[in-house]
C-alpha cells in the first residue's frame, strides 16, 4: 500500500512541475484601446484594410451578437468574462513596415516552441501559417502550393486577394447567428488561416496552423476557412500555446471547412492553451465552433483532437454531412487534471443518404477536474440508411474528479442505425498488479495504460502530432495516481 | 392567457373549495406549491428534462375539475373487470383521483399493510403523512410537481409496517371515469417500513372517450433492507394525457423494482428519481413502450447514487410505428465518494417506419472514481438477415416481423418477477402488435 506521503510526494511533483509553454516574448505589440463597440469593429477592420462587404459582415454579426445572451448549458464553470475589459486586437508586426524583416524576437519565439519559420529548418512536408495575438506572422511554403492552385494564406490576405472566394465561403458553415461565441467571433475576427484546395489536387504537405497567445488582456478570435474542391484532398494540423498568466484569456475561435464532391480533409488539433495552475487559477479560456459542411457526395471530413490545455473547454466539431454517401469521423482525447473544465464533443447531422459517422471519445479526468463528452446524432428523415457508431469512454483518476456523459440522439428515420456505447472505470487494479509483478512501477503503468487507452485515437493523428500528443499524455497525467 | 393562468386563478377562487374537500395535511403545503407553481410555470422544452415534451399546449384545453368530490356514479367491479387474471390480487380501485374502499376482505391481506385513501388516512394518523407527504416531490424543482401538489385532494396510501411480507400482488386500477373532458391529479404515497416486502401494479384506463389529463405524483420510501415492486401499466386511449413524477428515497440494503410498461396512450410523459441514500441499495428500472399512430412516449429518468456500494440497472426498450415519437432520458449521476456504484443503463430502440421519431439521451455524470458505470443506446431495425431466414421457412413477411418485436420487447417483460403478470403481458403485448388490443379484455365500459 502507498501511505499518504508517497501521495503528497506526487502531488508537489505535480504542483512543481511547469507549463512548458508558459513564457512571454518581449516583443513591441501595438494593442488597441480595451473595450466593445461598432467603433472597435470599424477599427479592426480598418487596421486589417478590409473592403467594405467585410465591415458589413462584421456589423451584423456584432449588432445581433448584442442582442445574445452567453449560454449557460455547458457542465462547465465559465467565470464572469468582462467583454469591455478585453483588447480586441493585438499585432505584434506593427513595426514592420519600418522594417520588412520579421522581429528575430518573433522568430526566436516560434523556434522555441517547436515551429521554425525558416522553410529550411522546418520539418519537411508541413506548411505553417504562425498566427500570433491577432496577426499571422508568416506561412511558409506558400509560394511552392501556390504552384499547385493551392492556396494557404492568413484569412486576411484571403480577404485582400480572393474575396470572391471568401465572400462566397466564410460564414456558410457556421453563421453569425449560430451562436453567443460565434456572434462575437465574425464580429472581431482577426487573423486566421485560408486554405483553398482546386478540384482534383491533392496537398502534397501538411499544411498547419500554430496560435500564440503574447500580449496581456487579449483576446484571440482567430477565423480558420478550408475549402476542398472536388476530388482534392488535404490534411490540416493545428496547435495552440499561450502564456502563464493569472487572469484568464479569452480564445473564441471559428473554424468552417467546406468539402465537395469525393473530397477528403483531415483536420488535426493539439490544443494546450495555458490549463491555469494547480489552484485553477488562469487559463485560456477555450470557446470555440468548429463545423464542417459535407457538401459533395462521398466527401470525408476527419476530426482527431488530442485536448490538454485551456481552464475551459467548450467545443465541439462537428459534420453535416448532407452529401449523398458522405462520411465523418470524430475522434478525441480529453484530458484535464487540477481544475481544468472540459465540456467537448461533436455533433453528427445527418441528412444525406447513405452517411455513415463515427465517434470515438475517449476522456481521462484527474487531480480536481470535470470532463464531459456532450454530442448529438440526428438523422434526418431524408437520411435513408445513416450509420451512426459512437463509444465514449472515460477514465478517472482520482476520487475527486467527474467524468460525464452527454449523449442526444435524434432519429427521424426508419432505415437509420445508430449505435451509442459508454464506459466510466478508473484503471483496473488488475492492469496494475500485472504491470507491477513484472517490475513496472506504477506511474509508468498508468502512463502506458492511459496511452493505450487513448491509441485508438493518437494512431489517427499525423506521425509528427502523434509523437507530441503522446508525449503530451504522459506529462499532463503525471503525478496523478497515488 | 398563457395556461399556466386558467390553473393560477383557479386556485385562487377555489382555494377554500379545494382545502376543504381535503384535509389538514394536504392543505398545509398547497399555498407553497402554489408559489412554486406561479414562479415555475409549465416546464417549457428549454428545461433540460423537458426537452421532448411541450407541457403547456397539453394543458391548454379546458379540462373539468371534481373539485367538490362529487361522487362519480359507476361501480367498479361491476363495471370493470380488467384485472390480471391468476394474480390472485388484492385488487383496489381508484375513480379518477377517488379511492374507492375495497370490497373485498380485508383478511386477504395481512395484518400491518394499509391500502386506503391518503385523505382519510391523513385525517386519523396526521402526523405520519405530514412526515413523508410532499418532502421527495418538491414542488419547488418541478412545476408539474407544484401543480399537483396545489391541486391533489387526495390519492391513494400504502403503508407497510416493519418486516411485513405481503405475498400477494396489491392491484390498483386507476379508472378515468367522465362525461366531459377531465383533469385528474392523483397522489400516492407508499411507506414501506424497514424489512418490509410487497408488490404493486397499477393500471391505468380510461372508461369513456374523453380527453383525459391525469398528473400523478407518486412518492415512495423504502427502509432499510425493504423491498418494494412497483408495476405500472398504461392502457388508455389516444386521447389521453399522463404525467405521471415518481420519486422514490432507497435506505440501507433496500430492493426497488420498477416497470412501466405503455401500451395505448395519447402523451405520456414518466419521470423516475431515485435517491439511493443507503449503502447496499440496489434499484432496477424497466421499461417497455409499444406505439403506434401519434403516441408520444417520453420517460425521463434519474438515479441518484449517493453513498457508496449502491447498484442500478436500466432496461428501456421501444418499438415505434407510424408517426409515434419515443424519447428516453436517462441520468445517472455518481455523488462525490459513492465509491464501488455499479450502473448500467441500456436503451434500445426499433423505429419500423420513416415517419417515427426516437430521441435518446443516455447520460452518466460521475464524481467518484472507483465506480463501474455503462450506458449503452441503439436505434435500428429488425435484422434483415432473421427476416430473411424466417421467410425462406415460410413464415409470412408481416408475422416474421411481429414475432421479431416481440422478442425484442420480451427481453423487458422476461425481468418481470411476477410470473401471471409476465404470462399476462407476453399475452396483450402479442395482442398489441397484431393490432388485436385496442381495448381492455373483458370491460364492459368500452364497447
Amino acid at each position: 500500500m502507498e501511505t499518504k506521503d508517497t501521495k503528497n510526494a506526487y502531488v508537489r511533483q505535480v504542483a512543481e512541475q511547469k507549463y512548458e509553454y508558459g513564457f512571454t516574448t518581449d516583443v513591441h505589440t501595438d494593442i488597441i484601446e480595451k473595450g466593445l463597440n461598432e467603433d472597435v469593429v470599424r477599427l479592426i477592420s480598418s487596421k486589417k484594410g478590409e473592403p467594405d462587404w467585410m465591415l458589413e459582415f462584421r456589423l451584423q454579426a456584432f449588432r445581433h451578437w448584442q442582442t445574445m445572451k452567453e449560454p449557460k448549458w455547458g457542465h462547465v464553470h465559465v467565470p464572469d468574462i468582462d467583454y469591455q475589459a478585453i483588447s480586441y486586437y493585438a499585432d505584434p508586426l506593427a513595426k514592420k513596415n519600418e522594417n520588412k524583416e520579421i522581429d528575430p524576437e518573433l522568430m526566436k519565439t516560434f523556434d522555441k516552441l517547436g515551429i521554425p519559420l525558416e522553410e529550411r529548418l522546418a520539418l519537411s512536408g508541413v506548411a505553417v501559417d504562425a498566427i500570433m495575438d491577432s496577426v499571422s506572422v508568416k506561412t511558409t511554403f506558400s509560394q511552392h502550393l501556390a504552384e499547385k492552385g493551392i492556396i494557404f494564406c492568413s484569412i486576411g490576405d484571403a480577404i485582400k486577394n480572393h474575396p470572391d472566394l471568401v465572400r462566397e465561403y466564410l460564414g456558410s458553415v457556421v453563421p453569425y447567428r449560430d451562436n453567443f461565441f460565434a456572434a462575437l467571433n465574425s464580429a472581431v475576427f482577426s487573423d486566421g488561416s485560408f486554405v483553398y484546395i482546386p478540384k482534383g489536387v491533392r496537398c502534397p504537405m501538411e499544411l498547419s496552423s500554430y496560435f500564440r497567445i503574447n500580449a496581456r488582456n487579449t483576446g484571440q478570435f482567430e477565423r480558420t476557412l478550408i475549402i476542398a474542391d472536388d476530388d482534392a484532398y488535404v490534411s490540416y494540423l493545428e496547435g495552440c500555446t499561450a502564456p502563464m498568466r493569472d487572469e484568464n484569456q479569452l480564445h473564441a475561435a471559428i473554424v468552417e471547412i467546406i468539402v465537395k464532391d469525393n473530397a477528403e480533409v483531415k483536420y488535426s488539433t493539439v490544443q494546450n492553451w495555458y490549463p491555469g495552475d494547480e489552484n485553477g487559477k488562469g487559463g485560456v479560456l477555450n470557446l470555440v465552433t468548429k463545423r464542417g459542411d459535407l457538401r459533395g457526395v462521398n466527401s470525408k471530413l476527419s476530426w482527431t483532437q488530442v485536448e490538454t490545455g485551456s481552464a475551459i473547454t467548450w467545443k465541439y466539431p462537428s459534420c453535416v454531412l448532407r452529401g449523398d454517401g458522405s462520411q465523418a469521423e470524430f475522434y478525441s482525447v480529453a484530458v484535464t487534471n487540477n481544475y481544468q473544465e472540459a465540456d467537448t464533443g461533436t455533433k453528427m447531422i445527418h441528412m444525406g443518404k447513405n452517411t455513415k459517422s463515427t465517434i470515438i471519445s475517449k476522456g481521462i479526468s484527474a487531480g480536481h477536474s470535470q470532463n464531459s463528452y456532450r454530442g448529438l446524432v440526428r438523422a434526418t428523415s431524408n437520411a435513408d440508411n445513416a450509420r451512426n457508431y459512437s463509444s465514449c469512454d472515460s477514465l478517472l483518476l482520482g476520487s475527486d474528479c467527474g467524468a460525464h456523459t452527454f449523449p442526444y440522439m435524434d432519429i427521424h428515420n426508419d432505415t437509420a442505425i445508430v449505435e451509442h456505447e459508454a464506459t466510466t472505470s478508473k484503471i483496473s487494479e488488475d492492469q496494475l498488479f500485472y504491470c507491477n509483478q513484472r517490475g513496472i512501477p506504477t506511474e509508468q503503468a498508468v502512463g502506458l495504460i492511459v496511452n493505450g487507452y487513448a491509441k485508438d485515437v493518437l494512431n489517427k493523428l499525423p506521425m509528427e502530432f502523434a509523437v507530441e500528443a503522446q508525449k503530451l499524455l504522459s506529462v499532463s497525467l503525471e503525478g496523478t495516481v497515488g | 392567457m398563457t395556461s399556466e393562468q386558467q390553473y393560477i386563478d383557479l386556485y385562487r377562487e377555489c382555494r377554500e373549495q379545494i382545502c376543504a374537500h381535503s384535509t389538514d395535511v394536504l392543505n398545509a403545503v398547497r399555498d407553497e406549491a402554489f408559489n412554486s407553481f406561479e414562479r415555475l410555470g409549465f416546464p417549457s422544452r428549454k428545461v433540460e428534462r423537458y426537452k421532448y415534451t411541450t407541457i403547456d399546449k397539453l394543458f391548454e384545453p379546458n379540462y373539468g375539475l371534481n373539485i367538490n368530490r362529487l361522487e362519480v356514479p359507476v361501480d367498479p367491479y361491476k363495471a370493470f373487470r380488467c384485472d390480471v387474471p391468476n394474480l390472485s390480487t388484492s385488487l383496489y380501485f381508484i375513480v379518477n383521483d377517488q379511492f374507492r374502499q375495497s370490497l373485498q376482505p380485508k383478511e386477504n391481506l395481512p395484518e400491518g399493510i394499509e391500502v386506503t385513501s391518503l385523505a382519510e388516512y391523513a385525517k386519523a394518523h396526521p402526523e405520519f403523512v405530514a412526515q413523508h407527504y410532499a418532502r421527495l416531490a418538491k414542488s419547488d424543482e418541478d412545476g408539474i410537481t407544484a401543480l399537483n401538489t396545489m391541486l391533489a385532494q387526495d390519492g391513494l396510501l400504502v403503508h407497510v409496517k416493519r418486516n411485513v411480507v405481503v405475498d400477494k400482488t396489491v392491484q390498483v386500477i386507476n379508472i378515468l371515469r367522465s362525461d366531459v373532458a377531465m383533469m385528474v391529479n392523483r397522489r400516492v404515497l407508499i411507506v414501506m417500513e424497514e424489512g418490509a416486502n410487497a408488490k404493486f401494479l397499477f393500471c391505468d384506463h380510461a372508461a369513456d372517450d374523453q380527453q383525459f389529463l391525469t398528473t400523478q405524483v407518486i412518492e415512495a420510501y423504502v427502509g432499510a433492507n425493504a423491498s418494494l415492486d412497483l408495476y405500472c401499466m398504461e392502457e388508455t386511449h389516444y386521447k389521453n394525457t399522463r404525467i405521471s413524477n415518481v420519486y422514490v428515497e432507497q435506505q440501507r440494503d433496500s430492493r426497488f423494482n420498477h416497470n412501466v410498461i405503455t401500451l395505448h396512450n395519447g402523451v405520456t410523459r414518466n419521470r423516475l428519481d431515485v435517491q439511493l441514500k443507503g449503502e447496499g441499495a440496489e434499484c432496477w428500472c424497466n421499461g417497455c413502450v409499444i406505439a403506434d399512430k401519434t403516441q408520444h412516449v417520453d420517460n425521463n429518468t434519474l438515479i441518484d447514487h449517493q453513498v457508496s456500494h449502491c447498484t442500478s440497472h436500466e432496461l428501456y426498450k421501444y418499438v415505434l410505428n407510424d408517426k409515434a415519437t419515443g424519447a428516453f432520458a436517462g441520468r445517472v449521476l455518481v455523488r462525490h465518494g459513492a465509491q464501488h456504484t455499479v450502473s448500467e443503463e441500456v436503451n434500445q430502440n426499433l423505429c419500423a417506419t420513416k415517419t417515427a421519431r426516437m430521441y435518446t439521451q443516455p447520460m452518466l455524470e460521475i464524481y467518484a472514481d472507483d465506480v463501474k458505470c455503462s450506458h449503452g443506446s441503439t436505434v435500428g431495425q429488425l435484422n434483415d438477415a432473421a427476416l430473411f431466414y424466417m421467410r425462406q421457412r415460410g413464415i409470412s413477411e408481416k408475422e416474421a416481423k411481429l414475432l421479431l418485436e416481440f422478442a425484442f420487447i420480451n427481453e423487458v417483460i422476461d425481468k418481470i418477477q411476477l410470473e401471471p403478470l409476465r404470462d399476462r403481458l407476453h399475452y396483450l403485448v402479442e395482442k398489441r402488435f397484431r393490432g388485436e388490443l385496442s381495448k381492455c379484455e373483458g370491460c364492459k365500459l368500452c364497447k
